[in-house]
This record gives structure tokens, C-alpha cells and sequence, in this order.
């Protein structure tokens, strides 16, 4: 396959060169958060704003937690605003902000990998809707039409006459111009892109490295008191009593306090001491009925759903699957398991509140302002138009900043206890590990039947385990089907279709739910969902002497941007083509969040057994490509995300209780272990799919299949530190 | 206590078994230095005391004498002009940031000790978390930082290598 021009191939080895004298920050590098727009800005629209010396202000609406939304956000506005990349400021608008704006800001949540696909459309008829409005006001001054105009870089130029003028000197007429019909937009052809489209750096860079970016974490307010604080460290318990008379005496202690019917609180001057005053507070709690559920019951419980009779659903059903199984020559039969996990964000959660009798504010690291504007609402008390978010950029989300807003409530909960002061509540490592809405735990038994030429007759699926909807959003299943959990495996094209059409296919789910709260975690089900498509087909291939790549392509001729992906994957890491010995490679491919991804892992295992990730190569079809590098970037990421869960990531539970309660025990991969990455970025122009979040899903399951062509033997349940490779 | 923090002498009120990083943080107002884990596992909090690279979360400040020189992100230069800071800035290694204080401050160490570390060198010196997994990109801009004429220039005037010299 050769490589077109639109085609990216993002090589990110080491540079090697030497840093050349004089390097320059980007002048992007520079905007960052604008002061509000003074009087002199004249909002052109809601996206955009012009100030008189040119400068353009972005209204950044989504959340950043390091994807470099706000980058990519910023180039799609300026490509059609066509204003000079070097003027732009970014300002982030309030969650009150679009409330009282009828939100003209629209969705603020930043999750499923939605930040740019879900923004695109509005914000690029924003910046065209800017320009044309830019561009009549100079036509409007010379009397000329606007087809006689020509823009680029905030410069309006009408050739014919020789004149020319700028951005901030027609702004303030521009603003009181008509909005265009949307209709009357024409936005350009991907492959004219100027701004967007190219690999560029990201305007937020520098206060990231010397240290002056603020975090939730680190806002001050005047008068600020800090909170420690720890709930019932079993789902689902309750406060009975504590002891504070040892905590009330200690070194800047303010208050001890109950929050909500689980928790306690120390407030104090410092955040150190509340802590030294939390671990002096006796407590006692009523654990409840989940006081002695292991994570040997919840296997048994998730085990009996890969063969109860009922409580099943079928996901799909395509021809007789039992039929053509039970009359098969061979069956190939295997039970896969994966373990809760934790994001472990590196910023742990954190809120400051301050609530008035008349006013509620937070300063908090969200993925939903106005999910926090909501929860600061209810818990408060106060009306939505008296309650305010402060939003700080994420020292990482993954999913865990966004639904619940369990953090903003706990810090409400103990603001109200002191009005009018603000208190910021941080959460230890400990607390925040113990306290989250884990990736849910499942399994999967999975069969197949071949002939005995070693074709496939049929598939039959069925995924035992938690439902995220169960416990976060009950409306969303119907039937009993959570339909959710079997994303990635879905027979609907679009958004995570499997990339394989069987003569026969059966996919059940059996929702298994446990006490433990789950929640969305960076790739959600395609997760779990990847290794068990992805290994078995890989067992399967082998049980029909087949190759792997060969093995999937029989049923891919339905699905070509799936193939399209995997073949690109196939092509740059040279798949069948010789090793260095003791080399192994294992291949996968599957989908979500609307983009295609692929994979092939390049591994060795030692006599000992021990594992060493070498290279792998990534591919992936997001539909349009708006910053090459900052995709590169995300599948790096996902790389490192997907390979620590894949090495070490597990939550086990003990006396109904998280065990695994810091980085010593629930250990994060260092750079040492980091593979060399390639990414191959396969955009076709013809949708828009995520980022973020996409190619994780290939991460393990192109590790596990590489050691099962290593070892001869597959790895069907994960971390693989309980797994012996010799 | 007084503590030498940043080249400038900081009159400081905190009892002595409280990490020196919520010193930093709480007394001090040096937010660039972060929490992560509290058990020295992640290196987000990580500075130089004398040179060296300490992760201040489990480093008590009844523990660090007033003639200690204690380096933070905020010191490192001025205008985020260190090489390293220029190095991470020109490959774009930051994705959250929260842990690149401590990455920095780490690299940093690392090349005062071996101005041109092997991909061993850098294995083994670059233990910090980083969870959105910046790792490849550390990497190369550890070479790269490793690869200016600034660095030598620089290194001379940095608190960090002070002590070395």
C-alpha cells in the first residue's frame, strides 16, 4: 500500500539533533488564558472576538486534561476565520457564562473522545460566520461587493482598488452586522486547510514547564481554609460515629465535621494539617451488607453469568450460531477476565468551594462544568443563577472528572459548613484510590467451531459482567440489555462496529453487577471488549492454521476501513517479514468513538519469563486529522494507559474495600518500560472520529498476542503480574 | 526555620515532621511543585536539595538545614530558559502537565551528573509517573537538551549544578 499525501506517518524516535542556539517558543506558545475581553474587543460572535491591535480571542468551551483540545479547538475556528495563527488569545467561557447565555457556547462536557468531533461543525461555521461578517463590514466601507475581497491572516485586501485593512480595525462594525444564515456558510474542503490539518504545537505548552500553570489544585483564595477528608472505605457504608476530641487540639485545626452520611472532615489553616488532623480522628463505621464481598465472590457472581439460562440478552444474532457450532468438526473454547481498574490520575480530586447565603462558587478540574454547575446547584441549595464554576485545566480525567461530580458535592458539603469561607478539599492518593468509579470488571466466555479444513462455521460471544448504565444512567438500558458493554462488538456501523461479518454470530451480555461504583474509564468497554475479540481471534486463527492477519482478513471484506487500518499497521511494521531472534509480533484491530484502530506489537519473553514491549505500531482512521501531532501524541499516551493496565492495573476487593490504595501496590509503567511507538494516521475525509480514546483498545491485546506467538500459550486474564510467562 | 529556597532565604513557620513539599506549597506559595502520591512512589514533587533530585514529599523539613540550597521548577531559570524547559517546550512533551515540574527537575539532575546520558542513563534516572504517558517524548527531549551548546553555558549558572562544580 503506498502512502498518499494525506497520509501521516508521525515518526517520533528520538530527535538525536542537537537543540539549535536561539530556539524559539512558538509565538502560539504564548496565548494563554485571556483576560476577559475589555471594551475595546468587539464580539464578533460568540467564538470570536477581534481587539483593536488584531489579536483574535478563541471562546474555548470544552475541557483540556492534556489531549490538546484547545489547540486543535483553536485551529479549526481560525482556518475558516482565517485570522494570523500567531494573534490568537484563548478564553475559556464559565459554565454561569453559557448558562446565562441560553448556552450559545453549547456542550461543555468533554468525554468519549467528542472535544473536536463534537465541536467542529459549530465552531468552523463560527470562525467562516466571523469572517463573512469581518469581510462585509470592509465591502460595506469601500462600496465594493465582498467577491472582490480577498482575507489571509487577519488582512482584508480589495486588489482591485489597492486597499487593504485589518481584522481590528473593521471589528467593531462587524459586530453590529447580521449573523449569515447558516445556510449561506460554505465551509472549505479539508484539503485546502491552512491551520488545521498541518502538525502543530500546542498554544499551552510553556506555563507547563515552568511551573506557573494553575491548577484546581493549586488555586488560593483569600481567606482559604483546606479540608481532609475520608469516607467509608466500603461502597455503600455509612458514618456511625468519630472522635475528634485528640483531632480539635492539633496544630491549625479548624473544625471537624460530618459530610454527607459517610464521611468526615478535619478543616484546618493547611491542607497538611487537616490531614494530621483526619488521621488522628477515631471513626467508627457500619460497613453494611458489602463488609465481606471479595473479588473471589464477584468472580463466582460473573462466572455464573457465562452460563445462566437467564438475565441474558442477545446483543446479536446472525444466522444459527449453536447450530453450527455443535455440528462443528472443531471447537475452540476459552473464558477471559479483566479486573476493575483505576484512572489514577496524576492531580488527585480536588474542589474549592465558597458558599454564601446568596452566592455558590467552585474552583474545580471538571470534564462537565455545567455537570459541576448542577451539582453545586442541588448540593447547595442555591438557585443555578447564584452558583458559579471556575474551571481549571485537568492534571489528567480519563473519564473520571466527568458524570458524577462526586468531588464538587463532598467539597460543597463541607463549604456550607463554614459560610462565606472558602474551603479547598483535596483528597489523598489513598482516598482517591479507594473512592472512584471504577472500570467495570468482566468476563467472557467465547466459542468457535471450525471445519476440518479449518474454516470458521460460527461464533458465539456472551460478555458476563458491570454495567456502567446500571449504576450511572439506569434510562439508557433497555430490555435489560446494557448495550454499552458490548461496545466495540456491535453489528451497527458508525461508532464501534466489530470489523468482522461470521457465517454465524451470537453476542449476548449478561449484566453482573457488583457494590462497586463504576464509571467510564479512557476507552470505556472497548477495552475489555478488544482482548477478548482480538485474542480469541487470534486462537482461533491458530486452532484453523492460519495466520493471524490472513485469519481476520476472510471477514473483513465487509468492513474496508477497518482492513484499510489493519493493513497499514501490517504494511509499517513489516508483518511477515523476518525478526531479530526471539522477536515476536502479535497483530489486532477493532473500533470506537468513531475512529478505526489497529495494531502490531513487537515482544520478547526471556527464558525467565520476562516481558520486554519493543516496538509497536499504531494506525488509526479519525475520519479528519486536525492536529497530526497531537494525535501522535494521544496514541502515545494510550500506549503507556493501555500497557500499565495490561502489565499491572488492578483493583482487587477485600472486606468489600479497594486494597490497592497507592502507587506501590496499583503501579503505573515508567519510562523504561515504554516501547518505541509508531503512528500511522490513516484519515479518509469522509467523518469525524475521536481521539482520545481509540486506539487503547489495541494496546493489549496486541501484547497478549505477540506472547502467545512468543510462548505457545495464550494469556486470557489480566494484569499480567499474576500471569507466569515461563 | 529559614530555608535557602530559589537563591533567596525564606523565613518559614511549620512543625518539623511536615513534608518540605507542603512547605513549598502552603508556606512558600510554589504551587509548581505538586502532590501526587505522598510516599515518594511518583516523583511529581520532586526538586533538587544541593544538586540532587528529592522527591519533598517524604523528605520532612526538620530534616533540611538552613544552608541547604533547595531548587524548585520556579527557580530552574528565568523565562522557562533552561535548556531542558526549552527541550520539552520544542518537542512538545507536556500533555496534562501536572507531573513535568518533576520530570524536568529529574532530567535536569540527570544531565548536570552525564551532560549526554545513554537511553540506560535516562532508563534509570527517569523513574517518575507520568499517567498520560509522556514517556517517548521525555525521552527525546532529554537527548535534545542533551545535545545544546546552551546546556554547558547554562549549567554554570544554574542553582542545580552549583554544587557540582
Amino acid at each position: 500500500m503506498k502512502m498518499n499525501r494525506r497520509q501521516f506517518i508521525v515518526s517520533t524516535a528520538a530527535s538525536g539533533g542537537s537543540l539549535a542556539l536561539g530556539l524559539q517558543f512558538p509565538n502560539a506558545a504564548k496565548a494563554q488564558t485571556a483576560a476577559p475581553a475589555g471594551p475595546a474587543g468587539a464580539e464578533v460572535n460568540a467564538w470570536v472576538v477581534v481587539n483593536p491591535d488584531d489579536t483574535c480571542v478563541i471562546r474555548i468551551a470544552r475541557s483540556e486534561m492534556g489531549q490538546g483540545t484547545h489547540t486543535g479547538l483553536a485551529q479549526l475556528v481560525v482556518e475558516e476565520l482565517e485570522c494570523d495563527w500567531n494573534q490568537i488569545k484563548l478564553e475559556f467561557i464559565t459554565a454561569g457564562q453559557n448558562l446565562s447565555r441560553k448556552r450559545v457556547w453549547k456542550d461543555m462536557s468533554t468525554g468519549g473522545s467528542r472535544g473536536i468531533r463534537g465541536s467542529q461543525d459549530y465552531l468552523r461555521k463560527g470562525g467562516a460566520a466571523a469572517r463573512m461578517m469581518l469581510v462585509q463590514a470592509a465591502a460595506n466601507d469601500w462600496k465594493v461587493p465582498v467577491e472582490e475581497i480577498t482575507v489571509a491572516n487577519g488582512v482584508i485586501t480589495h486588489a482591485a482598488s489597492g486597499r487593504s485593512t485589518t481584522f481590528g480595525k473593521v471589528a467593531a462594525a462587524a459586530a453590529k452586522l447580521e449573523a449569515p444564515d447558516e445556510k449561506a456558510i460554505k465551509l472549505k474542503d479539508p484539503k485546502a486547510w491552512k491551520v488545521a490539518g498541518k502538525p502543530t504545537k500546542r498554544v499551552d505548552t510553556l506555563p507547563m514547564v515552568d511551573g506557573s500553570k494553575v491548577f484546581a489544585i493549586d488555586v488560593k483564595v483569600p481567606g482559604m481554609l483546606n479540608a481532609a477528608v475520608t469516607a467509608c472505605p466500603v461502597f455503600g457504608g455509612k458514618l456511625v460515629s468519630y472522635d475528634d476530641s485528640k483531632a480539635k487540639s492539633m496544630p491549625g485545626v479548624k473544625g471537624v465535621v460530618k459530610v454527607h452520611d459517610n464521611a468526615v472532615a478535619v478543616v484546618a489553616d493547611t491542607w497538611w494539617h487537616a490531614k494530621k488532623g483526619l488521621d488522628a480522628v477515631a471513626i467508627k463505621w457500619d460497613e453494611g451488607a458489602n463488609g465481606s464481598v471479595t473479588s473471589a465472590s464477584i468472580a463466582e457472581h460473573l462466572k455464573k453469568g457465562l452460563t445462566d439460562t437467564s438475565g441474558v440478552y442477545a446483543e446479536r444474532a446472525e444466522g444459527d450460531a449453536a447450530a453450527a457450532i455443535s455440528g462443528a468438526a472443531k471447537k475452540v473454547e476459552a473464558v477471559y477476565s479483566t479486573p476493575f481498574l483505576h484512572h489514577a490520575t496524576m492531580e488527585p480530586m480536588n474542589c474549592t468551594a465558597r458558599i454564601s447565603a446568596d452566592k455558590g462558587e467552585v474552583w474545580v478540574a471538571t470534564q462537565n462544568a455545567e455537570g459541576s454547575l448542577a451539582a453545586l446547584s442541588e448540593e447547595s441549595g442555591l438557585p443555578l443563577p447564584k452558583c458559579e464554576v471556575y474551571r481549571h485545566d485537568l492534571g489528567g480525567g480519563f473519564g473520571r472528572r466527568g458524570g458524577p461530580q462526586d468531588f464538587v458535592r463532598q467539597a460543597v458539603a463541607i463549604a456550607k459548613q463554614f459560610p462565606g469561607t472558602p474551603v479547598k478539599m483535596i483528597w489523598s492518593r489513598e482516598e482517591d484510590q479507594a473512592h472512584c468509579y471504577y472500570r467495570p470488571i468482566s468476563q467472557c466466555r467465547m466459542v468457535a467451531g471450525l471445519d476440518k479444513d479449518g474454516n470458521l462455521l460460527g461464533m458465539h460471544w456472551r460478555v458476563s459482567g458491570q454495567s456502567i448504565n446500571a449504576y450511572m444512567n439506569p434510562a439508557a438500558i433497555k430490555d435489560g440489555n446494557d448495550k454499552r458493554q458490548t461496545q466495540g462488538m456491535w453489528v451497527e456501523p458508525g461508532d464501534a462496529q466489530l470489523g468482522y461479518t461470521f457465517p454465524a454470530f451470537l453476542l449476548e451480555y449478561a449484566q453482573r453487577n457488583t457494590h462497586v461504583p463504576v464509571g467510564p474509564w479512557r476507552g470505556v468497554n472497548t477495552n475489555q471488549n478488544g482482548v477478548y475479540s482480538e485474542c480469541f481471534m487470534d486462537e482461533v486463527a491458530k486452532a484453523a492454521g492460519k495466520d493471524p492477519l490472513e485469519f481476520r482478513r476472510q471477514f473483513m471484506s465487509k468492513h474496508p476501513k477497518h482492513l484499510a487500518v489493519l493493513d497499514a499497521v501490517a504494511e509499517k511494521a513489516g508483518w511477515g517479514k523476518p525478526l531479530p531472534a526471539g522477536r515476536f509480533r502479535g497483530i489486532a484491530q477493532f473500533m470506537g468513538y468513531g475512529s478505526y484502530s489497529a495494531a502490531v506489537a513487537e515482544v520478547s519473553v526471556s527464558p525467565k519469563g520476562e516481558l520486554k514491549v519493543h516496538r509497536m505500531v499504531l494506525g488509526l482512521n479519525c475520519g479528519h486529522a486536525v492536529n497530526p501531532d497531537q494525535i501522535a501524541a494521544q496514541v502515545q499516551g494510550s500506549v503507556a494507559y493501555g500497557l500499565t493496565a495490561t502489565l499491572y492495573g488492578e483493583c482487587t476487593i477485600d472486606k468489600g474495600r479497594v486494597k490497592e490504595l497507592n502507587f506501590h501496590t496499583y503501579p503505573v509503567m515508567k519510562l523504561a518500560e515504554m516501547p518505541v511507538v509508531e503512528t500511522v494516521i490513516v484519515p479518509t475525509y469522509d467523518f469525524w472520529g475521536g481521539v482520545g480514546e481509540p486506539t487503547i483498545c489495541v494496546v493489549a491485546p496486541s501484547v497478549l498476542n505477540a506472547i502467545h506467538a512468543a510462548t505457545g500459550k495464550p494469556v486470557r486474564s489480566l494484569p499480567l503480574k499474576n500471569v507466569k510467562l515461563a | 526555620m529559614k530555608l535557602n529556597i530559589n537563591g533567596k532565604v525564606h523565613d518559614v513557620q511549620a512543625e518539623a515532621d511536615t513534608p518540605l513539599l507542603w512547605v513549598l506549597r502552603e508556606q512558600v506559595g510554589l504551587t509548581g511543585t505538586k502532590y501526587g502520591c505522598g510516599i515518594a512512589q511518583c516523583g511529581a514533587c520532586s526538586v533538587h536539595v544541593n544538586g540532587k533530585v528529592q522527591r519533598s514529599c517524604s523528605m520532612p523539613v526538620g530534616s533540611v538545614k538552613a544552608t541547604d540550597k533547595i531548587v524548585t521548577i520556579e527557580g530552574l531559570s528565568a523565562n522557562a530558559s533552561h535548556p531542558v524547559q526549552k527541550a520539552w517546550a520544542a518537542i512538545d512533551v507536556p500533555q496534562c502537565g501536572y507531573c513535568q515540574s518533576g520530570q524536568i527537575m529529574a532530567a535536569v539532575a540527570l544531565l548536570a551528573q552525564k551532560p549526554k546520558p545513554s537511553d540506560a542513563d535516562i532508563d534509570a534516572a527517569m523513574t517518575n509517573i507520568c499517567r498520560c504517558g509522556t514517556y517517548q517524548r521525555i525521552r527525546a527531549a532529554v537527548h535534545l537538551a542533551s545535545g545544546s551548546e546552551l546546556l554547558g553555558e547554562n549549567a554554570e549558572q544554574s542553582p542545580a549544578s552549583t554544587a557540582k562544580a
